[in-house]
């Protein structure tokens, strides 16, 4: 009979911060001169940022205007009611966060309920009433303004954009030929448009097909644009998804008893949003930076406040001041997005088949 | 005949111009367990299929426990519900646990309470062996695993008949064992059962009746012991030379 072998420990690794160094910067004549190299600009670069962001830049124009960047235009004793609305979402976002693994039906059921609720609840506390009304006067739309009109466009336009992508993405799927050519155009002709088209179209456009007691005020109508816009561009990534869900999934749902509708709604959606959530946070984040492109309907979302601030007379020619953090908001708020979709896809165990 | 659950009078079906079901008469008496084997391509799989309605037939006629398959929507969801169904490739549903996966069909197409539904689906899992995997997800678990547990999915729905579409064709030799245990346990039990299968063990401890299926209908069925041992078509004799000479 063969010896059985000895169960051996696997060879030493180069250990410790110079094995690694050694390893991966170190290892030949070019990689020593392309270290030095890359070191020396990245240094060179890091100290011109640095020296002028903490000795040559003129901070005050951000500070002074740290209130205007935030909301613009929007009254500032009622600024109290945009601190609620970010309150109320930090809370839900907390809860939803403590209670993300438990497994009880109840909590997870009132976390969803308050989400839902959550969108009529600030829009309500957001806009108000009326004009005359003492307790939550009337702050229109049109005056919303900076961070607070970005986020709007983008949270709004996104939440609602997905529902419609996803029933266009199963239209183009469907069987009945109607259903299948009208989502089929709608998606072609919204992808062959650029979004500013579409903006200027559903400023000019919409009045024209509402009833003129049913006006919708300029935020509206281009928040009407952008979901339209990106609910297009959602179809065609879920549907990407939908594809890729084999049509054994399909028979064993059917086989086991589910109805169509069953079969969509927990067997087959499931897999092919899970399937997705790297493309679509991705056309998400797009969709969050293309809410600049409102500024040119004369929306004053973050850019467009920015631009205001740099023509203030105390302020003059602080471009660099002002756009750097606009350009800093928006980094922070799409790697949050994609931070966000990261735990997701982990959450949800995409790859782990 | 009060007993017959599965009548099929001269079933046809195409794909496209191709004639794949040619005229299949069969009937299924309640509690029988019933093997068609086959070469492929010789329109088996596309026949089980036609009787859960998965494909649809084109001429003849399917009664399956007294109602008649048409286009009828509530036709087809009552036979889906009284029928199991176990595939080659298992096809479980990968983002729901082990435990989901039984109870799904129950909840939303039986509307059990959960409480109900759990249990039982733990019953089932005990029942098929793999208690302990109630937690996990299908993908990990080994494909012996994967195929007891679509059998348990099928039964959760409490099926008068259930269908098995090549049950261990995908599987490693190992793990052939552990399924057709598991199958010749339901056989017993008294469910009608039809299995397309070349494990002809299988076919000879617990079946009824072979049916030999080629080129879209059936050439021959006879009892196991006749089937194997006198039959009576060429072909059939060709086949079974071919499959039982390893």
């Amino acid at each position: 009979m063969a010896e059985q072998p000895q169960v051996l420990k696997p060879p030493p690794a180069e250990v410790g911060l110079l094995g690694w160094l050694k390893k991966n910067l170190f290892s030949t004549w070019y990689n020593v001169l392309l270290t030095i190299f890359s070191m020396a600009f990245i240094f060179f670069v890091l100290r011109l940022v640095i020296t002028w962001a903490v000795r040559d830049a003129r901070w005050e124009v951000v500070t002074t205007n740290l209130k205007v960047f935030m909301i613009g235009r929007y009254p500032t004793k009622e600024a109290w009611r945009v601190l609620a609305s970010l309150g109320f979402v930090f809370f839900l976002a907390i809860l939803t966060w403590v209670f993300r693994s438990a497994r009880s039906s109840p909590v997870k059921r009132w976390l969803v309920i308050g989400w839902l609720l959550s969108f009529p609840l600030i829009g309500i506390l957001l806009r108000g009433f009326s004009r005359e009304s003492h307790f939550l006067p009337l702050v229109s739309a049109d005056v919303w303004s900076g961070l607070l009109l970005t986020l709007v466009l983008a949270v709004v336009g996104i939440v609602a954009s997905f529902p419609i992508g996803v029933l266009l993405a199963l239209g183009r799927r469907s069987k009945l030929p109607l259903v299948k050519i009208l989502c089929t155009v709608y998606i072609e002709t919204i992808r062959g448009i650029p979004l500013i088209s579409v903006l200027f179209m559903s400023q000019l456009m919409l009045p024209l097909f509402l009833p003129p007691e049913f006006r919708l005020g300029t935020v509206m109508r281009a928040l009407t644009g952008m979901t339209l816009f990106s609910a297009a561009y959602t179809a065609e990534n879920v549907r990407g998804g939908l594809a890729a869900v084999p049509i054994g999934q399909y028979e064993a749902a059917r086989a086991v008893g589910l109805n169509k509708v069953l079969v969509m709604v927990l067997i087959v959606l499931p897999q092919a949003l899970r399937n997705v959530i790297p493309t679509i946070v991705g056309q998400f984040i797009s969709l969050f930076k293309d809410t600049t492109l409102v500024a040119i309907v004369g929306l004053l979302d973050l850019v467009g406040i920015a631009k205001a601030v740099t023509g203030q007379r105390e302020f003059i020619g602080l471009h660099q001041e002002v756009y750097c953090f606009a350009a800093v908001l928006y980094f922070i708020c799409c790697y949050a997005m994609s931070l966000a979709s990261r735990r997701l896809e982990k959450s949800l165990g995409v790859g782990e088949r | 005949m009060p007993d017959d659950i599965i009548i099929c009078r001269d079933v046809h079906k195409w794909f496209g111009n191709f004639h794949v079901l040619r005229g299949v008469d069969i009937t299924i008496q309640k509690g029988e367990v019933v093997v068609i084997c086959g070469p492929s391509g010789s329109g088996k799989s596309t026949f089980i299929r036609t009787i859960n309605r998965l494909e649809e037939h084109q001429r003849g006629s399917i009664t399956v426990d007294g109602i008649e398959l048409t286009s009828d929507l509530r036709n087809i969801h009552a036979i889906q519900q009284e029928i199991g169904m176990v595939f080659q490739q298992f096809n479980l549903f990968p983002h729901l646990k082990v435990i989901d996966n039984i109870t799904l069909a129950p909840i939303w197409v039986r509307r059990w309470p959960k409480e109900k539904a759990m249990q039982v689906a733990m019953e089932l899992l005990e029942r098929v062996g793999i208690p302990e995997q109630a937690d996990k997800y299908p993908g990990q678990l080994s494909g012996g695993q994967q195929q007891r547990l679509a059998i348990a999915r099928a039964l959760a729905m409490q099926p008068k008949i259930m269908l098995f579409d090549e049950p261990t064709s995908a599987l490693d030799p190992e793990m052939i064992k552990e399924v057709l245990d598991v199958m010749v346990e339901l056989a017993r039990s008294g469910i009608t059962m039809i299995v397309i299968t070349h494990e002809m063990g299988f076919a000879k401890e617990v079946s009824n009746r072979i049916f030999f299926f080629d080129e879209g209908y059936i050439v021959e069925h006879n009892t196991p012991e006749e089937f194997f041992h006198n039959p009576r078509e060429e072909r059939t004799k060709s086949f079974l030379s071919q499959i039982l000479t390893h």
